[in-house]
């Protein structure tokens, strides 16, 4: 069966070419501490299961302090001429995109119809990871095409794979160490103590007002804890179900949609939401880290306002 | 209700405030973390152990932003952004508020039917549209000044967001549906999961209509700002125009 650990070992390879790459690189500024950063993000891909979590624990602090204090370094891109880039385009022509559009495509084929392939036993494709392994698949066929339709060998891939991680540079790791920070949120007991404070403080009688202070709620948890997943249980606990449900009689399934849309609106305006915010800004190489955000923040106010009028109006 | 511990809330202050103040997002985390492992009364070794855990659970994150790379790298050698450029300027009418909304209205339909993986920030926004969005703006106005031109590519990361969030919590068998359902029935308010789905698509229109209506305004606001810029350059150099 494909599962996740083969995508760690694929994504743990990537990451250990990236710090090989960096280290032989003699013009490479900083190029040790970047090459340790990218080895040692490799290691927690590829034997992280075997470690000792407070090794893991160590390392993740190793690999935020050299992201934090502009460790990663950048190689000068080393791009085709202009008459190189001319040849290329009159030969490869339109088939460019065939490379970027197999990646979506072949997902869906795998999440379509590979994962029909096997038994009550044995299938092909972990079925709890369905998307993903299918993501996996898809860019291994759409890396061979690439090489076949550039003529490029893939050892080239490598390179030009260093060339966008660098360009990213710490926000590589921001979404998952911030994934992190929201599990030990949840173990340290801030949601509880989040919960406590609104059922303790919040007395609403108006529907208005009521509908009001959960979708903002919902807006302004999600923003805290960069998932509105996150925020949910929480807020629907401390508010959803004791006053919109319970006092006001509302339906639980308008309040569950249009509150999940509500920490979606929070979701638009965090840079804690980082790989919708912050990961975008990097790979588009803006001046502005929060532009995509900026970007974003008219349309998500708007929509929360909307979003209570329609939680009072369709909800009671 | 007895003694409920407050001080684990200071990690989210530190949070605010450390990216109010503009630090370093990946050390404001870090610490964020420490000081909220701290305030629970964990040892340092139990965050360690927290972190550690933390991280090896969430390893699914950096798998879909790193996979596509090499496929979008060696594309973009060989001039995928070119191409995506030619074939959007010799497309009749087309403006960056209407490529946008287009995108926008496939990415929301594609999620509702479930077909969230159509689109994203590494495999699609930045070999592909974004670089058309700033063609588009590039063709009507050449000297566009550098800020709206970040305006602009920030625009078409926002537009996959928004299609792709309010697309996707109207398709049913989604895991945000899943988890509302399963959280309400353990807290005993029984829900039908089509129910959820279907109470969301009220907001899903009003998301794409809001932000339509962005995007035309945005054409509006380039226009606009060009003939200021085109009357500025008319009235500075009267000797060259005649």
């Amino acid at each position: 069966m494909i599962s996740l650990s083969f995508l760690y070992i694929l994504v743990g390879l990537i990451l250990l070419w990236t710090a090989i790459l960096t280290l032989l690189n003699k013009q490479q500024p900083r190029r040790v501490a970047s090459a340790a950063f990218w080895g040692c993000y490799a290691l927690v891909f590829l034997i992280g299961d075997y470690l000792p979590p407070e090794v893991v624990g160590l390392m993740v602090v190793m690999l935020a302090i050299l992201a934090g204090f502009g460790a990663l370094s950048s190689a000068v891109p080393q791009l085709l001429s202009a008459d190189k880039l001319q040849q290329s385009l009159n030969r490869i022509g339109k088939k460019i995109f065939l490379p970027a559009l197999l990646i979506p495509i072949m997902t869906v084929f795998g999440v379509l119809v590979l994962s029909q392939i096997g038994n009550d036993n044995w299938q092909l494709l972990d079925p709890k990871n369905l998307t993903l392994v299918s993501l996996g698949i898809a860019c291994i066929i759409a890396f061979i095409a690439a090489c076949v339709i550039t003529r490029e060998s893939p050892v080239q891939g490598g390179i030009e794979s260093k060339r966008l991680l660098e360009a990213m540079g710490w926000a590589v790791l921001l979404p998952q160490l911030l994934a992190t920070l929201g599990l030990l949120f949840n173990n340290a007991g801030v949601g509880h103590a989040i919960a406590v404070l609104t059922e303790t403080y919040l007395a609403v009688d108006h529907k208005l007002i009521a509908a009001a202070t959960y979708a903002i709620a919902m807006a302004l948890f999600t923003m805290i804890m960069g998932n509105a997943f996150a925020a949910f249980p929480v807020i629907t606990a401390g508010i959803g179900i004791p006053v919109l449900m319970l006092q006001h009689g509302a339906n639980p399934a308008v309040v569950a949609a249009i509150g999940m849309f509500c920490g979606y609106c929070g979701t638009l305006m965090t840079p804690m939401a980082a790989n919708f915010n912050m990961v975008p800004a990097a790979l588009l190489e803006l001046k502005d880290q929060h532009a995509v955000i900026k970007a974003q923040t008219p349309t998500a106010l708007t929509l929360l306002i909307c979003n209570i009028f329609l939680l009072y109006f369709l909800a009671f | 209700m007895d003694a409920v511990n407050l001080w684990p809330l200071l990690g989210i202050g530190v949070v605010m405030l450390g990216f109010l103040l503009k630090f370093n997002p990946v050390l404001v985390v870090l610490v964020a973390g420490i000081v909220t492992g701290l305030a629970a009364l964990m040892p340092m070794r139990e965050i360690l152990v927290q972190l550690g855990q933390g991280f090896l659970k969430t390893r699914t994150l950096p798998v879909i932003l790193l996979l596509p790379l090499a496929v979008i790298g060696l594309a973009e050698r060989h001039g995928l952004k070119q191409q995506a450029q030619n074939f959007i300027r010799n497309l009749k009418g087309a403006t960056v508020g209407r490529l946008l909304t287009v995108y926008l209205a496939a990415r929301e339909i594609t999620a509702a039917l479930g077909l969230t993986s159509l689109g994203g920030h590494p495999q699609m926004v930045r070999p592909l549209l974004s670089p058309m969005a700033e063609a588009l703006a590039e063709q009507r106005w050449p000297s566009i000044p550098e800020r709206l031109r970040e305006k602009v590519k920030a625009m078409s990361a926002a537009t996959d967001n928004i299609g792709l969030f309010f697309g996707e919590d109207i398709f049913v068998a989604f895991g945000a549906i899943v988890l509302m359902h399963t959280f309400l029935r353990e807290s005993g308010v029984e829900t039908n999961p089509l129910h959820i789905a279907l109470w969301g698509i009220p907001t899903a229109l009003c998301a794409f209509a809001i932000h339509a209506y962005r995007l035309q305004r945005m054409d509006q606001t380039l226009r606009r700002l060009q003939a200021v810029q085109l009357a500025a350059v008319s009235t500075t150099q009267p000797v060259e125009r005649a």
